[in-house]
């Protein structure tokens, strides 16, 4: 009986849930999934890649890849590297993704990482000149969503972080005489990550309730939904809160305060996973 | 205001396409061209941003099965956009009205209000908020850049303050169109 409620009105099923502060599946209102992350050529097998991670946010599962090129950095930056997001989701990953081009969801989410990365200043692109004005590196990002159960953004920027860690740069030399480049597959350095923004996302119900990671059928239901990036030293990278019911500041500020505590939370199992997967 | 144009043209409730039409309210589309180029992924997020901060104000609810196209090309970019003033005018059925305002954090901590492009690429961080004008809460929220939490109160109460001088605005140029006619 409980399934056909389900089916044919979801709001109220989901409101007498809300009412008793919690949610079918049995978190409270301020709970978030659990969240696993593999990384690196071993458990996450993109071996093709420079850098790799798989995240699970419950049931959303979003996989990056980082590969790394060379190219000449712009001209009006001759000391900036480039990074290019790029978030896919494929018609794999949930029935309302048709396949072609990137629909406006995916293209927002590319948007939104894009964003997060400058804002938070996580990768500095002068970190990723080589030689002034005459070669760089290209750090393409490729976020795919294997399987969409709500809070993209939150497992998107998870994965970015994790892989970008995972991510071992070749030490390339140009050599002076013939001006061509020499990349030494042997000695190879990590990433510099300055910041490490951590996002978490809120939905809005009925203008007044706050729930955290919402899974899609929550999303769907939803009247609004928040993301905040923060960084470790508490500061906020991101405020998205893309229309939706109105809030108030004060509701604002314990969305903030929620993800300063997400961001601990995140920021000691990535910790643990890269300390698990380094060769001593 | 400043030197940002932006021209808005709106479209509808006209009929919708049966692959697009909503059975319960009115389906919104923004589309958002750039000065020069083709819209790319920026414009995207802009529209998507856009649309949902409209969808929240408008009560679609009155008009299921139509859709309302608002177009919007910008004439000349330099800062802080809003524009609701095109949807009142078309006379579609608003919950509330709604403004957008932007605030530059400098360096030093000052908070700029309506910041120029100059202006806001020397801040620290550039927020954006449309404040809703029936009770000052926010509707949407962007932020560039990196600030600490008080400062983000402190730039949101600036937000809603600004937000009356706009909203006494809107109110001037309505008295003013209506009582030509």
């Amino acid at each position: 009986l409980s399934i056909c409620f389900r089916t044919v009105e979801p709001l109220e099923y989901y409101r007498r849930f809300l009412k008793e502060n919690c949610r079918p599946d049995g978190r409270e209102l301020g709970e978030f999934r659990t969240t696993t992350v593999n990384i690196g050529k071993c458990l996450c097998s993109i071996t093709t890649a420079d850098g790799s991670a798989l995240v699970k946010l419950g049931n959303t599962t979003v996989i990056c890849g980082i590969k790394a090129e060379l190219a000449a950095p712009a001209v009006d930056s001759a000391n900036k590297g480039y990074i290019v997001p790029n978030v896919e989701l494929p018609s794999l990953c949930a029935e309302r993704f048709r396949s072609g081009p990137p629909g406006e969801e995916a293209q927002a989410a590319s948007q939104f990482i894009a964003d997060v990365i400058e804002n938070s200043q996580m990768i500095v692109k002068e970190d990723l000149c080589i030689a002034n004005g005459k070669l760089a590196w290209v750090l393409y990002c490729d976020i795919i969503c294997l399987d969409y159960d709500g809070n993209l953004l939150d497992a998107s920027v998870f994965a970015l972080l994790a892989a970008l860690k995972n991510v071992q740069l070749p030490l390339v030399t140009i050599n002076e005489e013939t001006g061509l480049s020499e990349v030494n597959l042997k000695q190879k350095s990590p990433l510099i990550i300055r910041k490490h923004p951590v996002a978490s996302s809120f939905a809005v119900f009925d203008d007044t309730l706050l729930i955290v990671d919402p899974t899609a059928e929550e999303e769907d239901l939803a009247t609004g939904t928040v993301t905040i990036v923060t960084d470790e030293e508490g500061r906020l990278c991101s405020v998205h809160k893309p229309g939706g019911s109105p809030l108030t500041g004060a509701k604002l500020q314990d969305c903030v305060t929620r993800a300063i505590t997400r961001h601990k939370e995140v920021k000691k199992l990535i910790d643990k996973v890269i300390k698990s997967i380094t060769p001593k | 205001p400043g030197d940002t144009s932006v021209l808005a043209g709106l479209y509808g409730p006209a009929e919708a396409k049966v692959s697009k039409e909503l059975p319960d309210r009115a389906a919104l589309e923004v589309l958002l061209r750039p000065k020069v180029g083709l819209p790319g992924v920026l414009e995207r997020s802009r529209e998507q941003l856009l649309r949902q901060t409209c969808e929240a104000v408008l009560l679609g609810a009155l008009h299921p099965r139509t859709a309302i196209s608002l177009v919007l090309q910008v004439l000349s970019d330099a800062g802080s956009v809003s524009f609701p003033a095109g949807l009142l005018d078309a006379g579609l059925p608003l919950a509330a009205l709604f403004c957008g305002v932007t605030c530059a954090l400098q360096p030093d901590g000052t908070i700029l209000l309506d910041p120029t492009a100059r202006q806001e690429q020397e801040a620290r961080a550039v927020l954006t908020f449309a404040i809703a004008s029936s009770d000052r809460k926010v509707l949407m929220a962007t932020t560039k850049g990196s600030c600490s939490v008080e400062e983000m109160q402190q730039c949101l109460a600036a937000a809603q303050r600004a937000a009356s001088t706009i909203f006494q605005f809107y109110r001037d140029s309505v008295r003013r169109r209506y009582s030509k006619c």
